[in-house]
Protein backbone atom coordinates (compact mmCIF):
# COMPACT_ATOMS: atom_id res chain seq x y z
CA UNK A 1 0.00 0.00 0.00
CA UNK A 2 3.07 2.38 -0.11
CA UNK A 3 1.65 2.98 -3.51
CA UNK A 4 -1.40 5.06 -1.68
CA UNK A 5 1.27 6.78 0.58
CA UNK A 6 2.98 8.18 -2.48
CA UNK A 7 0.09 9.49 -4.19
CA UNK A 8 -1.57 10.69 -0.70
CA UNK A 9 2.07 12.83 0.05
CA UNK A 10 1.90 14.36 -3.37
CA UNK A 11 -1.78 15.28 -2.89
CA UNK A 12 -0.56 16.98 0.71
CA UNK A 13 2.02 18.66 -1.27
CA UNK A 14 -0.02 19.95 -4.18
CA UNK A 15 -2.72 21.66 -1.33
CA UNK A 16 0.44 22.35 1.37
CA UNK A 17 -0.20 26.43 0.22
CA UNK A 18 -4.17 26.51 0.73
CA UNK A 19 -5.27 24.19 3.37
CA UNK A 20 -3.81 22.13 6.39
CA UNK A 21 -4.09 18.69 5.26
CA UNK A 22 -1.69 15.63 6.17
CA UNK A 23 -0.64 13.12 4.68
CA UNK A 24 -2.32 10.47 6.80
CA UNK A 25 -5.70 12.30 6.38
CA UNK A 26 -4.80 11.97 2.70
CA UNK A 27 -4.30 8.45 3.05
CA UNK A 28 -7.31 7.66 4.93
CA UNK A 29 -9.30 9.25 2.13
CA UNK A 30 -7.73 7.47 -0.58
CA UNK A 31 -7.90 3.53 1.06
CA UNK A 32 -11.59 4.23 1.68
CA UNK A 33 -12.25 4.40 -2.00
CA UNK A 34 -9.96 2.17 -3.04
CA UNK A 35 -10.37 -0.10 -0.63
CA UNK A 36 -14.26 -0.10 0.55
CA UNK A 37 -16.03 0.73 -2.56
CA UNK A 38 -13.10 -0.22 -5.26
CA UNK A 39 -12.37 2.71 -7.04
CA UNK A 40 -9.57 2.92 -9.35
CA UNK A 41 -6.35 4.41 -7.72
CA UNK A 42 -6.12 6.98 -10.64
CA UNK A 43 -9.93 7.57 -10.04
CA UNK A 44 -9.83 8.13 -6.49
CA UNK A 45 -6.83 10.40 -6.27
CA UNK A 46 -9.09 12.37 -8.90
CA UNK A 47 -11.69 12.64 -6.60
CA UNK A 48 -10.10 13.08 -3.18
CA UNK A 49 -8.60 16.40 -5.29
CA UNK A 50 -11.33 17.86 -6.17
CA UNK A 51 -12.84 17.65 -2.89
CA UNK A 52 -9.67 19.48 -1.55
CA UNK A 53 -10.19 22.03 -4.20
CA UNK A 54 -14.03 22.52 -2.93
CA UNK A 55 -12.60 23.24 0.32
CA UNK A 56 -10.07 25.39 -0.78
CA UNK A 57 -12.20 27.29 -3.02
CA UNK A 58 -9.48 26.44 -5.43
CA UNK A 59 -9.81 25.62 -9.37
CA UNK A 60 -8.45 23.51 -10.55
CA UNK A 61 -5.74 25.38 -12.75
CA UNK A 62 -5.04 27.79 -10.04
CA UNK A 63 -3.52 24.35 -7.88
CA UNK A 64 -0.24 25.13 -7.29
CA UNK A 65 1.27 22.01 -9.01
CA UNK A 66 4.12 21.61 -7.03
CA UNK A 67 5.31 18.62 -8.30
CA UNK A 68 5.80 20.66 -11.98
CA UNK A 69 9.47 19.46 -13.01
CA UNK A 70 11.69 22.11 -13.25
CA UNK A 71 13.06 21.86 -17.21
CA UNK A 72 15.98 22.59 -19.15
CA UNK A 73 14.05 24.25 -22.68
CA UNK A 74 16.24 21.44 -24.64
CA UNK A 75 14.81 18.69 -23.02
CA UNK A 76 11.06 19.60 -23.86
CA UNK A 77 9.95 17.16 -25.85
CA UNK A 78 6.59 16.54 -25.27
CA UNK A 79 3.56 18.08 -26.08
CA UNK A 80 1.14 19.18 -23.25
CA UNK A 81 3.36 19.15 -20.32
CA UNK A 82 3.34 21.20 -17.39
CA UNK A 83 6.75 22.22 -16.44
CA UNK A 84 8.72 24.99 -14.63
CA UNK A 85 11.94 26.99 -16.10
CA UNK A 86 14.38 29.93 -15.16
CA UNK A 87 15.05 31.61 -18.67
CA UNK A 88 15.97 35.03 -19.75
CA UNK A 89 13.78 36.46 -22.68
CA UNK A 90 16.59 36.30 -25.48
CA UNK A 91 14.30 38.13 -28.25
CA UNK A 92 10.60 39.42 -28.21
CA UNK A 93 8.89 39.37 -31.70
CA UNK A 94 6.10 41.93 -32.77
CA UNK A 95 2.50 39.84 -32.32
CA UNK A 96 0.88 39.21 -35.69
CA UNK A 97 -2.00 39.06 -33.74
CA UNK A 98 -4.46 40.56 -31.23
CA UNK A 99 -4.98 38.14 -29.21
CA UNK A 100 -1.62 37.43 -28.26
CA UNK A 101 0.19 39.71 -25.36
CA UNK A 102 4.17 38.45 -25.94
CA UNK A 103 6.24 36.62 -28.28
CA UNK A 104 9.63 36.00 -28.43
CA UNK A 105 12.41 33.33 -27.64
CA UNK A 106 13.24 32.13 -24.13
CA UNK A 107 16.53 30.79 -23.48
CA UNK A 108 18.49 28.68 -21.16
CA UNK A 109 21.99 27.03 -20.76
CA UNK A 110 20.98 24.22 -22.64
CA UNK A 111 19.16 25.85 -25.74
CA UNK A 112 16.22 28.04 -26.99
CA UNK A 113 12.14 27.86 -27.42
CA UNK A 114 9.79 29.42 -28.63
CA UNK A 115 6.85 31.41 -25.89
CA UNK A 116 3.79 33.03 -26.56
CA UNK A 117 1.58 34.80 -23.64
CA UNK A 118 -2.04 35.49 -24.63
CA UNK A 119 -4.08 38.79 -23.74
CA UNK A 120 -6.67 36.73 -22.11
CA UNK A 121 -3.82 35.52 -19.43
CA UNK A 122 -3.56 38.82 -18.37
CA UNK A 123 0.52 38.55 -17.49
CA UNK A 124 3.01 41.16 -16.16
CA UNK A 125 5.03 42.15 -19.56
CA UNK A 126 8.27 39.95 -19.71
CA UNK A 127 11.24 42.76 -20.20
CA UNK A 128 13.96 41.14 -22.95
CA UNK A 129 17.06 40.59 -21.33
CA UNK A 130 15.83 39.83 -18.40
CA UNK A 131 15.64 36.50 -16.45
CA UNK A 132 13.00 35.11 -14.83
CA UNK A 133 11.87 31.97 -12.80
CA UNK A 134 8.42 30.67 -14.83
CA UNK A 135 6.22 28.61 -12.81
CA UNK A 136 3.60 26.67 -14.90
CA UNK A 137 3.99 26.62 -18.29
CA UNK A 138 2.79 24.62 -20.51
CA UNK A 139 4.45 22.75 -23.82
CA UNK A 140 3.23 23.22 -27.48
CA UNK A 141 3.96 21.05 -30.31
CA UNK A 142 4.14 22.31 -33.75
CA UNK A 143 5.42 19.73 -36.62
CA UNK A 144 8.30 18.63 -34.55
CA UNK A 145 9.11 21.86 -32.97
CA UNK A 146 8.39 22.73 -29.29
CA UNK A 147 7.15 26.02 -27.46
CA UNK A 148 5.86 26.99 -24.12
CA UNK A 149 3.12 28.45 -23.29
CA UNK A 150 2.14 31.30 -20.65
CA UNK A 151 -1.10 30.65 -19.26
CA UNK A 152 -3.11 32.89 -16.51
CA UNK A 153 -1.41 30.55 -13.52
CA UNK A 154 1.84 30.84 -14.60
CA UNK A 155 3.91 32.63 -11.95
CA UNK A 156 6.59 34.67 -13.08
CA UNK A 157 9.41 35.95 -10.40
CA UNK A 158 12.41 38.06 -12.10
CA UNK A 159 15.89 36.34 -10.76
CA UNK A 160 18.40 38.26 -10.55
CA UNK A 161 20.70 35.82 -12.50
CA UNK A 162 23.14 36.19 -15.48
CA UNK A 163 21.81 33.14 -17.96
CA UNK A 164 24.28 32.16 -20.33
CA UNK A 165 22.10 31.25 -22.93
CA UNK A 166 23.34 27.96 -25.12
CA UNK A 167 24.00 27.76 -28.60
CA UNK A 168 21.38 24.97 -29.86
CA UNK A 169 23.15 25.91 -33.78
CA UNK A 170 22.59 22.80 -36.00
CA UNK A 171 25.09 22.41 -38.40
CA UNK A 172 24.19 21.58 -42.00
CA UNK A 173 25.90 21.21 -45.60
CA UNK A 174 25.47 21.28 -48.92
CA UNK A 175 25.86 22.87 -52.05
CA UNK A 176 24.04 26.02 -52.83
CA UNK A 177 21.66 25.19 -55.23
CA UNK A 178 19.62 28.40 -54.94
CA UNK A 179 19.57 32.14 -54.12
CA UNK A 180 15.98 33.02 -53.81
CA UNK A 181 14.06 36.54 -54.49
CA UNK A 182 14.19 38.71 -51.76
CA UNK A 183 18.31 38.63 -51.22
CA UNK A 184 20.99 40.98 -52.27
CA UNK A 185 20.67 44.28 -51.89
CA UNK A 186 17.38 45.10 -50.07
CA UNK A 187 15.39 48.04 -49.03
CA UNK A 188 13.65 47.35 -45.13
CA UNK A 189 10.93 49.16 -43.41
CA UNK A 190 12.58 52.08 -41.11
CA UNK A 191 9.39 51.78 -38.63
CA UNK A 192 10.03 50.89 -35.04
CA UNK A 193 10.30 47.80 -34.30
CA UNK A 194 9.14 46.75 -38.19
CA UNK A 195 12.07 45.33 -39.82
CA UNK A 196 9.82 43.66 -42.77
CA UNK A 197 12.00 43.93 -46.58
CA UNK A 198 10.27 45.90 -48.75
CA UNK A 199 8.48 44.99 -52.36
CA UNK A 200 8.74 47.69 -54.62
CA UNK A 201 9.19 50.53 -51.99
CA UNK A 202 6.10 49.35 -49.80
CA UNK A 203 6.26 47.52 -46.28
CA UNK A 204 3.08 45.22 -46.14
CA UNK A 205 2.23 46.72 -42.99
CA UNK A 206 3.52 50.69 -43.38
CA UNK A 207 2.36 50.99 -46.94
CA UNK A 208 4.99 54.18 -49.18
CA UNK A 209 8.45 54.43 -46.75
CA UNK A 210 11.71 55.48 -47.34
CA UNK A 211 13.55 52.01 -46.78
CA UNK A 212 16.66 51.56 -45.25
CA UNK A 213 19.39 49.49 -47.12
CA UNK A 214 20.76 45.76 -46.14
CA UNK A 215 22.38 43.35 -46.86
CA UNK A 216 20.85 39.55 -47.00
CA UNK A 217 20.67 36.25 -48.68
CA UNK A 218 17.62 33.74 -48.88
CA UNK A 219 19.76 30.48 -50.15
CA UNK A 220 19.04 26.84 -50.30
CA UNK A 221 21.51 24.31 -49.36
CA UNK A 222 20.85 20.64 -50.74
CA UNK A 223 22.78 17.46 -49.75
CA UNK A 224 20.69 15.20 -52.41
CA UNK A 225 18.40 14.03 -49.84
CA UNK A 226 17.55 17.13 -47.78
CA UNK A 227 16.81 20.71 -48.10
CA UNK A 228 18.11 23.11 -46.38
CA UNK A 229 16.41 27.00 -46.52
CA UNK A 230 18.96 29.62 -45.11
CA UNK A 231 19.11 32.87 -44.32
CA UNK A 232 22.30 34.75 -44.27
CA UNK A 233 21.95 38.16 -42.43
CA UNK A 234 24.25 41.38 -43.25
CA UNK A 235 27.65 39.99 -41.16
CA UNK A 236 27.73 37.02 -42.75
CA UNK A 237 26.45 37.73 -46.76
CA UNK A 238 29.37 40.07 -46.64
CA UNK A 239 31.55 37.27 -45.17
CA UNK A 240 30.82 34.97 -47.55
CA UNK A 241 30.68 37.35 -50.42
CA UNK A 242 33.17 40.10 -50.21
CA UNK A 243 30.61 42.44 -50.85
CA UNK A 244 30.05 44.67 -47.72
CA UNK A 245 26.91 46.85 -47.87
CA UNK A 246 28.43 50.08 -48.79
CA UNK A 247 30.34 48.72 -51.61
CA UNK A 248 26.78 47.02 -52.66
CA UNK A 249 25.00 50.39 -52.38
CA UNK A 250 28.06 51.49 -54.82
CA UNK A 251 27.74 48.71 -57.56
CA UNK A 252 24.04 49.12 -57.36
CA UNK A 253 24.47 53.08 -57.87
CA UNK A 254 27.02 52.31 -60.85
CA UNK A 255 24.29 50.26 -62.91
CA UNK A 256 21.41 51.90 -61.46
CA UNK A 257 19.66 49.10 -60.57
CA UNK A 258 19.95 47.00 -56.87
CA UNK A 259 19.57 43.36 -59.30
CA UNK A 260 23.64 43.54 -60.10
CA UNK A 261 24.34 42.82 -56.40
CA UNK A 262 22.14 39.47 -56.36
CA UNK A 263 23.64 38.48 -59.65
CA UNK A 264 27.44 38.98 -58.82
CA UNK A 265 26.27 36.84 -55.66
CA UNK A 266 24.55 34.34 -57.43
CA UNK A 267 27.69 33.33 -60.03
CA UNK A 268 30.12 33.55 -56.58
CA UNK A 269 28.47 31.37 -54.74
CA UNK A 270 25.89 29.01 -56.43
CA UNK A 271 27.40 25.30 -56.86
CA UNK A 272 29.46 25.31 -54.41
CA UNK A 273 29.32 22.97 -50.72
CA UNK A 274 29.30 24.71 -47.55
CA UNK A 275 28.47 24.27 -44.44
CA UNK A 276 26.30 26.42 -42.47
CA UNK A 277 25.70 26.98 -38.53
CA UNK A 278 22.97 28.79 -36.74
CA UNK A 279 19.61 28.16 -34.51
CA UNK A 280 16.69 26.39 -36.85
CA UNK A 281 13.82 29.14 -36.76
CA UNK A 282 11.09 27.20 -38.48
CA UNK A 283 11.92 26.04 -41.89
CA UNK A 284 14.96 28.32 -42.01
CA UNK A 285 18.47 27.93 -40.27
CA UNK A 286 19.68 31.20 -39.64
CA UNK A 287 23.13 31.36 -40.82
CA UNK A 288 25.62 32.37 -37.39
CA UNK A 289 28.77 31.14 -39.12
CA UNK A 290 29.45 29.83 -42.50
CA UNK A 291 32.57 28.02 -43.81
CA UNK A 292 33.22 26.59 -47.79
CA UNK A 293 33.58 23.20 -47.78
CA UNK A 294 37.43 23.06 -49.61
CA UNK A 295 38.89 19.93 -47.89
CA UNK A 296 39.96 17.31 -50.46
CA UNK A 297 37.33 15.43 -51.49
CA UNK A 298 38.45 11.38 -50.02
CA UNK A 299 36.89 8.92 -51.72
CA UNK A 300 38.35 5.99 -49.87
CA UNK A 301 35.29 5.62 -47.54
CA UNK A 302 33.02 5.57 -50.27
CA UNK A 303 35.06 3.05 -52.18
CA UNK A 304 35.23 0.71 -49.89
CA UNK A 305 31.47 0.63 -49.47
CA UNK A 306 30.64 0.55 -53.46
CA UNK A 307 33.56 -2.64 -53.39
CA UNK A 308 31.67 -4.46 -50.65
CA UNK A 309 27.96 -3.95 -52.80
CA UNK B 1 2.24 16.35 -42.81
CA UNK B 2 -0.95 18.64 -43.29
CA UNK B 3 -2.38 19.17 -46.52
CA UNK B 4 -2.44 22.59 -46.01
CA UNK B 5 2.02 23.05 -45.64
CA UNK B 6 3.82 24.85 -48.51
CA UNK B 7 4.64 22.56 -51.21
CA UNK B 8 8.08 21.47 -50.36
CA UNK B 9 11.23 21.82 -52.76
CA UNK B 10 12.31 19.32 -54.49
CA UNK B 11 15.42 17.55 -53.81
CA UNK B 12 18.27 18.05 -56.03
CA UNK B 13 19.17 14.14 -57.20
CA UNK B 14 22.59 13.31 -57.24
CA UNK B 15 23.05 11.19 -60.19
CA UNK B 16 25.91 10.30 -62.63
CA UNK B 17 25.75 10.84 -66.50
CA UNK B 18 25.30 6.79 -67.65
CA UNK B 19 22.86 6.71 -65.04
CA UNK B 20 20.86 9.80 -65.80
CA UNK B 21 20.57 9.15 -69.65
CA UNK B 22 18.96 5.71 -68.61
CA UNK B 23 16.60 6.98 -66.80
CA UNK B 24 13.86 7.70 -69.32
CA UNK B 25 10.51 6.92 -68.04
CA UNK B 26 9.09 9.38 -66.24
CA UNK B 27 5.87 9.56 -63.63
CA UNK B 28 3.19 11.96 -61.44
CA UNK B 29 2.62 11.38 -58.25
CA UNK B 30 -0.62 12.75 -58.27
CA UNK B 31 -3.42 13.80 -61.32
CA UNK B 32 -3.08 17.66 -59.94
CA UNK B 33 -1.63 18.95 -63.36
CA UNK B 34 0.99 21.31 -61.52
CA UNK B 35 2.23 17.97 -59.87
CA UNK B 36 5.78 17.62 -60.23
CA UNK B 37 7.08 15.35 -62.56
CA UNK B 38 9.54 12.61 -62.05
CA UNK B 39 12.05 10.62 -63.45
CA UNK B 40 12.60 7.60 -62.44
CA UNK B 41 16.20 6.23 -61.49
CA UNK B 42 17.66 2.69 -63.31
CA UNK B 43 18.78 2.09 -59.51
CA UNK B 44 15.00 2.88 -57.73
CA UNK B 45 15.26 6.74 -56.79
CA UNK B 46 12.72 9.82 -58.50
CA UNK B 47 14.55 13.19 -59.51
CA UNK B 48 12.53 16.26 -60.28
CA UNK B 49 15.37 18.14 -59.84
CA UNK B 50 19.58 17.27 -60.65
CA UNK B 51 22.80 18.89 -59.49
CA UNK B 52 25.68 17.79 -61.20
CA UNK B 53 29.15 19.44 -61.62
CA UNK B 54 31.20 18.68 -64.86
CA UNK B 55 33.24 19.69 -67.52
CA UNK B 56 31.62 21.96 -70.27
CA UNK B 57 33.26 20.08 -73.48
CA UNK B 58 31.38 22.22 -75.90
CA UNK B 59 28.82 24.79 -76.33
CA UNK B 60 26.19 25.06 -79.64
CA UNK B 61 23.78 27.86 -80.58
CA UNK B 62 21.06 24.93 -81.77
CA UNK B 63 18.28 27.63 -81.99
CA UNK B 64 16.88 27.86 -85.28
CA UNK B 65 15.16 32.26 -84.91
CA UNK B 66 16.06 32.15 -81.18
CA UNK B 67 19.23 31.65 -79.67
CA UNK B 68 18.89 28.02 -78.09
CA UNK B 69 22.73 26.89 -76.89
CA UNK B 70 23.08 23.23 -76.27
CA UNK B 71 25.97 22.62 -73.87
CA UNK B 72 27.58 19.02 -73.23
CA UNK B 73 29.11 18.60 -69.35
CA UNK B 74 31.08 15.55 -68.90
CA UNK B 75 31.83 13.33 -65.86
CA UNK B 76 33.78 10.05 -65.47
CA UNK B 77 30.71 7.77 -66.38
CA UNK B 78 29.50 10.16 -69.13
CA UNK B 79 27.57 12.90 -71.02
CA UNK B 80 25.17 15.44 -69.24
CA UNK B 81 23.07 17.13 -72.52
CA UNK B 82 21.91 20.56 -71.23
CA UNK B 83 19.36 22.99 -73.75
CA UNK B 84 18.77 26.67 -72.38
CA UNK B 85 17.17 28.86 -74.22
CA UNK B 86 14.92 32.20 -73.98
CA UNK B 87 12.65 30.46 -70.65
CA UNK B 88 16.64 29.82 -68.81
CA UNK B 89 17.84 33.55 -69.72
CA UNK B 90 20.41 33.33 -66.98
CA UNK B 91 21.84 29.83 -67.87
CA UNK B 92 21.75 30.40 -71.71
CA UNK B 93 23.74 33.89 -71.03
CA UNK B 94 26.64 31.75 -68.91
CA UNK B 95 26.70 28.61 -72.44
CA UNK B 96 26.96 31.81 -74.56
CA UNK B 97 29.65 33.55 -72.45
CA UNK B 98 31.80 30.46 -71.61
CA UNK B 99 34.72 29.62 -73.11
CA UNK B 100 35.09 25.00 -73.00
CA UNK B 101 36.66 23.24 -71.35
CA UNK B 102 35.54 24.59 -68.07
CA UNK B 103 34.09 23.23 -64.96
CA UNK B 104 30.47 23.90 -64.22
CA UNK B 105 27.92 23.13 -61.53
CA UNK B 106 24.40 22.80 -62.59
CA UNK B 107 21.24 22.67 -60.90
CA UNK B 108 18.02 21.87 -63.29
CA UNK B 109 15.31 19.50 -64.57
CA UNK B 110 15.51 16.18 -65.82
CA UNK B 111 13.81 16.72 -69.22
CA UNK B 112 12.63 13.79 -71.73
CA UNK B 113 12.07 14.10 -75.74
CA UNK B 114 11.50 11.21 -78.43
CA UNK B 115 13.63 10.84 -81.10
CA UNK B 116 13.11 10.11 -84.34
CA UNK B 117 13.58 6.72 -84.35
CA UNK B 118 11.20 5.82 -81.32
CA UNK B 119 13.85 6.21 -78.50
CA UNK B 120 13.99 8.63 -75.41
CA UNK B 121 16.75 10.76 -75.11
CA UNK B 122 17.00 12.74 -71.27
CA UNK B 123 18.16 16.20 -71.41
CA UNK B 124 18.78 18.58 -68.51
CA UNK B 125 16.97 22.04 -68.48
CA UNK B 126 18.79 24.18 -66.38
CA UNK B 127 17.48 26.54 -63.78
CA UNK B 128 21.60 27.55 -62.98
CA UNK B 129 25.03 26.99 -64.54
CA UNK B 130 27.75 28.59 -62.53
CA UNK B 131 31.82 27.79 -63.28
CA UNK B 132 33.48 26.17 -60.28
CA UNK B 133 36.65 24.89 -59.29
CA UNK B 134 38.56 21.35 -59.69
CA UNK B 135 38.15 20.85 -55.92
CA UNK B 136 34.06 21.44 -56.15
CA UNK B 137 33.98 18.60 -58.67
CA UNK B 138 35.78 16.23 -57.03
CA UNK B 139 33.70 16.63 -54.35
CA UNK B 140 30.46 16.22 -56.54
CA UNK B 141 32.00 12.61 -57.95
CA UNK B 142 32.57 11.54 -54.27
CA UNK B 143 28.98 12.69 -53.23
CA UNK B 144 27.38 11.37 -56.02
CA UNK B 145 29.30 7.87 -55.93
CA UNK B 146 27.95 7.26 -52.30
CA UNK B 147 24.03 8.25 -53.16
CA UNK B 148 24.43 6.05 -56.07
CA UNK B 149 26.22 3.07 -54.03
CA UNK B 150 23.53 3.91 -50.91
CA UNK B 151 20.54 3.66 -53.26
CA UNK B 152 22.10 0.48 -54.84
CA UNK B 153 22.38 -1.26 -51.43
CA UNK B 154 18.38 -0.37 -50.67
CA UNK B 155 17.39 -1.45 -53.94
CA UNK B 156 16.45 -5.31 -52.61
CA UNK B 157 14.41 -3.70 -49.68
CA UNK B 158 11.22 -4.14 -48.98
CA UNK B 159 9.08 -1.67 -49.79
CA UNK B 160 11.62 0.30 -51.79
CA UNK B 161 8.96 1.48 -54.46
CA UNK B 162 11.32 3.15 -56.76
CA UNK B 163 13.74 0.15 -56.97
CA UNK B 164 10.21 -1.73 -57.70
CA UNK B 165 9.57 0.61 -60.42
CA UNK B 166 12.68 0.28 -62.09
CA UNK B 167 12.70 -3.08 -62.11
CA UNK B 168 9.24 -3.07 -63.86
CA UNK B 169 10.30 -0.28 -66.22
CA UNK B 170 13.70 -1.07 -67.05
CA UNK B 171 16.10 -4.09 -67.82
CA UNK B 172 19.35 -2.78 -66.46
CA UNK B 173 21.09 -4.53 -63.85
CA UNK B 174 22.06 -2.20 -61.43
CA UNK B 175 26.01 -3.82 -61.50
CA UNK B 176 26.91 -1.55 -64.26
CA UNK B 177 26.25 1.77 -62.03
CA UNK B 178 28.21 0.39 -59.52
CA UNK B 179 31.22 -0.17 -61.73
CA UNK B 180 30.79 3.25 -63.11
CA UNK B 181 30.71 4.83 -59.68
CA UNK B 182 33.91 2.70 -58.38
CA UNK B 183 35.51 4.24 -61.45
CA UNK B 184 34.71 7.76 -60.93
CA UNK B 185 35.83 7.14 -57.33
CA UNK B 186 39.10 5.98 -58.79
CA UNK B 187 39.65 8.83 -61.03
CA UNK B 188 39.40 11.27 -58.02
CA UNK B 189 42.00 9.20 -56.53
CA UNK B 190 44.30 9.66 -59.15
CA UNK B 191 43.98 12.61 -60.34
CA UNK B 192 46.16 15.54 -58.24
CA UNK B 193 42.94 17.38 -57.73
CA UNK B 194 43.43 20.41 -59.84
CA UNK B 195 44.13 19.23 -62.90
CA UNK B 196 41.05 20.09 -65.72
CA UNK B 197 41.13 16.28 -67.40
CA UNK B 198 37.71 15.29 -68.72
CA UNK B 199 37.45 11.62 -67.50
CA UNK B 200 35.47 8.57 -68.61
CA UNK B 201 36.29 6.29 -71.77
CA UNK B 202 36.52 6.77 -75.15
CA UNK B 203 32.56 6.68 -76.18
CA UNK B 204 31.37 8.46 -73.26
CA UNK B 205 31.27 11.43 -75.69
CA UNK B 206 28.36 9.55 -77.59
CA UNK B 207 24.88 10.31 -76.36
CA UNK B 208 23.67 7.06 -75.11
CA UNK B 209 20.76 5.00 -76.71
CA UNK B 210 18.25 4.62 -74.18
Amino acid sequence: MSDLRTHAAEIAEQFSDHLEVTDDEVEDRLRNLVEEYRVPVEEARRSVINSYLDEAGLEREELGRGGNEEIRLADIDQDEQWVDATAKVVELWEPRSDSVAQVGLLGDESGRTKFIAFETSDLPELEEGAAYRLGNLVTDEYQGDFSVKLNRTTTIEKVDEEIEVGDDAVSVEGALVDIQSGSGLIKRCPEEGCTRVLQNGRCSEHGDVDGEFDLRIKGVLDDGETVYEVIFGRETTEELTGITLDEAQQMAKDALDTTVVVEEMRADLLGTYYRVSGPELGRYVLADAVERLTERADPEAVLIKARSI
Amino acid sequence: MSSNEIPSREVARRVFADEFNDAAFTFKESDDDRAPVYALLPTGGKANRVFFVGTLTEKDDVGEDNEYWRGRIVDPTGTFFVYAGQYQPEAASTLRDLEPPAYVAVVGKPRTYETDDGGVNVSVRPESIQVVDAATRDRWVVETAERTVDRIGAFDDEGNEYARMAREEYDLPTDRYVESAVSALESVEESDGDALGVGGDADADLQPEP
